[in-house]
């Protein structure tokens, strides 16, 4: 009796079972889609970060437009870097190209302290929602606005708003140059620069199109358009245009002759060791002084 | 029983403080400040230099296209320099900068010209003339007048509606305006129905200003076509689709234009530029701005030469007052503070108010009680906490289907919100966006 109900119900399972089995064979070979297995592979290969830098949706996408795309040398993953390309080269046997890790910059330093506030702002902590708005809480309407739009935007936690200065600030070693700070920020403060060797970055530190008067008043640490710069460069690396110098990263040697010579300190330096204090010349030593010590401030 | 718009609105303390004060003129600036772009549209394009000599209403930037306006030298002067300025928004903008010739005797004559009745010119005159003289909405939109009486094939336009409503507390530029010059505005009403074909026209007003309802009143017992109607006090009638739908329960479709039911709005102080334009000769120069605040010592309205530095214009009425909070240019309810006061009075500036330290803090914003007030007052039927949700949460497809380009900003839901909530910020915000992405898949 007991043997019975036993066998009867482990009958009837395994019919039900096959039957089951049957139903979802006879569906998986009948609405079967084919997909290349090469973009399951190619996935596998991409970081699965889904941070849309490369320009599509997702990586699950990406790997999609790298395997169905003929010429894939203008596709590049930003967050796998060249590493993870030479990978899908190999994989796919496609050309790719090879470029040089960027970095996240912030190109202001208007901190509360240099650029004084002017007018206040009680509306949304929003950059996007102020920018709209009006021109900022100072006088400058080119620099941060400061309420961390870029920070929200970031999925590597690789940036934080100083408390102090009130400015965003970039982890390089977690920013992964997707571009999606880049985007957020509504006056365009921040830019994607070679991260070349030992992560060695110069560039200018200001947006202001102002007129070097007017920008200074703004803010003490603007960029006046001297031209100063432009005559220290051996490379003929920088450009002033709009009372604004900018420092190409294609040409610039990071020899550093442009930073001293700034009479408002707006250009930066990252990661360099210090520099060797020449004797004869006690001006550009005592400039060379306050720049380190804005700096490690 | 006072027409009004059914759906929404609000009532906010009048405070119409300068209404019994009439319109002096500001003394002469020293120099202007004219922004090349006074309008909505095309900016216009300079074409005086530096060092140049300019009289009195010479061109000095042309129209740059269609939907652009001609921007004319407010006074005799020399042009010192093509610089930048502050706007309202604390952008810096193209300007010209005109140093006022004091010795010139054009920028002295009091200009009190007598009243012209007769209507000389052709319908195509007068667009043109309206056109050239650089007319645009004087009620704070700044839209190129030419443009909404340029009737299209297939549009059949049966009224006009004067707009007279200043729905805005604080601001009685429009209201004195009616009470100096009403002889002028009815002629500019003429000329207006004369140049667009139509037989009717309706002057609103809302019944606070019961000395200008009973005016016109008087003044128009024997003229056939032009009717007053008295309208409830109540925030946002200004605007034009709640105008139509008070005077004519006329619903104008969303995206559409009052033309869309047979109608075009035009403000009182566009229709007496306009008769300046058509029976004077005189482009748009100056224009009536109040400028108010409960702290300020004399409260005025003033004739405003355009480009005048908003810091003259405060001298006027004996200086920033202590305590104060914010200057706003126009109203205080779709006014915009301002960064400084170097700020030029422009074509579209209707008001300067001061606003002391306790009327101008906002509230922390806290949590959504679903009160529904916002939803009630909304005058266009919207959701505005939804809207502002959406945006929020980047939901701008969403919100485009729940009608975000239809909000016409009027900020009566953040005006009644009991929880501070930025409703209109974000509203505005989700607008941008939404209008982008049109554009881009247009």
């Amino acid at each position: 009796m007991m043997t019975d109900s036993i066998l009867h119900s482990a009958i009837l399972l395994a019919l039900l079972g096959t039957v089951a089995a049957l139903v979802l064979f006879v569906v998986s070979k009948k609405f079967y889609v084919y997909e290349n297995p090469l973009i399951a592979e190619v996935e596998d290969l991409l970081p699965a970060a889904n941070c849309a830098g490369c320009g599509s949706p997702g990586c699950k996408a990406f790997a999609e437009k790298l395997v169905n795309t003929e010429d894939i040398s203008d596709l590049f993953c930003p967050v796998g870097g060249n590493e993870v390309m030479k990978l899908v080269s190999e994989t796919l046997g496609k050309e790719v190209a090879e470029k040089d890790p960027t970095v996240a910059v912030v190109r202001c330093q208007g901190s509360c302290e240099v650029r004084p506030k002017t007018t206040e702002y009680q509306g949304p902590k929003s950059c996007a929602i102020s920018a709209l708005i009006y021109s900022g809480e100072t006088d400058c309407q080119y620099g941060c606005l400061g309420d961390g739009d870029c920070v929200a935007a970031c999925s590597f936690d690789a940036m934080y708003m100083d408390e102090a200065t009130g400015l965003p600030v970039v982890i390089t070693d977690k920013c992964t140059s997707c571009g999606m700070c880049v985007d957020a920020c509504p006056r365009n403060i921040i830019e994607m620069r070679p991260k070349k060797k030992r992560d060695l970055k110069i560039y200018v530190g200001c947006l202001n199109e102002e007129k070097g008067g007017i920008a200074r008043k703004a803010c003490s640490v603007a960029c006046i358009g001297c031209s100063k710069c432009v005559d220290a460069c051996p490379k003929d690396a920088i450009v002033v245009e709009n009372n604004l110098a900018y420092i190409d990263p294609a040409y610039c040697t990071l020899c550093r002759k442009c930073v001293p010579v700034c009479p408002t300190n707006s250009i930066i330096e990252t990661n360099f060791p210090p520099r060797k204090v020449k004797k004869a010349e006690p001006e550009v030593a005592a400039k060379v002084e306050s720049v380190k010590v804005q700096k490690d401030a | 029983m006072l027409r009004t718009f059914p759906k929404g609105g609000i009532h906010p303390p009048e405070n119409k403080l300068t209404s019994s004060k009439p319109i002096k003129r500001l003394p002469l600036p020293k120099v202007v400040y004219v922004p090349i772009s006074q309008h909505i549209g095309i900016p216009a394009e300079i074409i005086v230099d530096r060092k140049d000599k300019v009289e009195i209403g010479q061109v000095i930037a042309k129209s740059g296209g269609f939907v652009s306006s001609n921007i004319h030298a407010p006074v005799a002067g020399t042009v010192t320099k093509l610089d930048k300025i502050v706007d309202t928004r604390g952008y810096k903008k193209q300007c010209i900068v005109i140093r006022t010739d004091a010795k010139n005797e054009s920028n002295l004559e009091e200009i009190e010209y007598p009243l012209r009745k007769e209507i000389e010119l052709e319908p195509e005159e007068i667009l043109q003339r309206i056109s050239d003289y650089g007319i645009v909405g004087l009620g704070g939109a700044t839209f190129p007048s030419h443009v909404k009486l340029q009737i299209k094939e297939g549009k059949k336009l049966d009224c006009l509606i004067i707009n007279g409503v200043e729905c805005e507390p604080y601001l009685t530029a429009d209201h004195r305006l009616m009470l100096e010059h009403s002889e002028e505005i009815l002629v500019g009403i003429r000329i207006l129905m004369h140049a667009l074909h139509v037989d009717r026209a309706i002057i609103g007003i809302e019944n606070n200003k019961r000395d200008a309802i009973d005016l016109f009143k008087k003044l128009t017992t024997n003229e056939s076509g032009i009717q007053i109607a008295a309208l409830k006090v109540k925030y946002p009638q200004g605007g034009e689709k709640q105008l139509v739908r008070a005077l004519l329960k006329r619903e104008v479709p969303k995206n559409g234009l009052p033309l869309d039911v047979g109608v075009v709005v035009h403000n009182v102080g566009t229709v007496y530029a306009i008769y300046q334009a058509v029976q004077h000769n005189r482009p748009l120069l100056e224009r009536v701005v109040t400028v108010t605040g409960k702290k300020l010592d004399q409260p005025s309205n003033f004739w405003v030469k355009i480009g005048t530095p908003i810091s003259d214009l405060i001298d006027a009425v004996g200086g920033v007052p202590e305590n104060t909070r914010k200057i706003v240019s126009g109203g205080p309810m779709m006014g915009m503070a301002l960064k400084n006061m170097d700020v030029p009075v422009t074509k579209g500036t209707s008001g300067i108010l001061v606003i002391s330290e306790d009327e101008a803090s906002r509230g922390a914003p806290k949590n959504c009680i679903r009160c529904g007030e916002c939803v009630d007052v909304c005058p266009m039927g919207l959701e505005p906490h939804l809207l502002m949700n959406l945006s929020e949460k980047g939901m701008y497809e969403k919100a485009s289907q729940e009608d975000i380009l239809t909000c016409i900003e009027c900020g009566s839901c953040s005006y009644v919100c009991p929880s501070h909530r930025p409703l209109l910020d974000y509203i505005r915000f989700g607008k941008s966006i939404v209008k982008q992405l049109e554009t881009k898949s247009a």
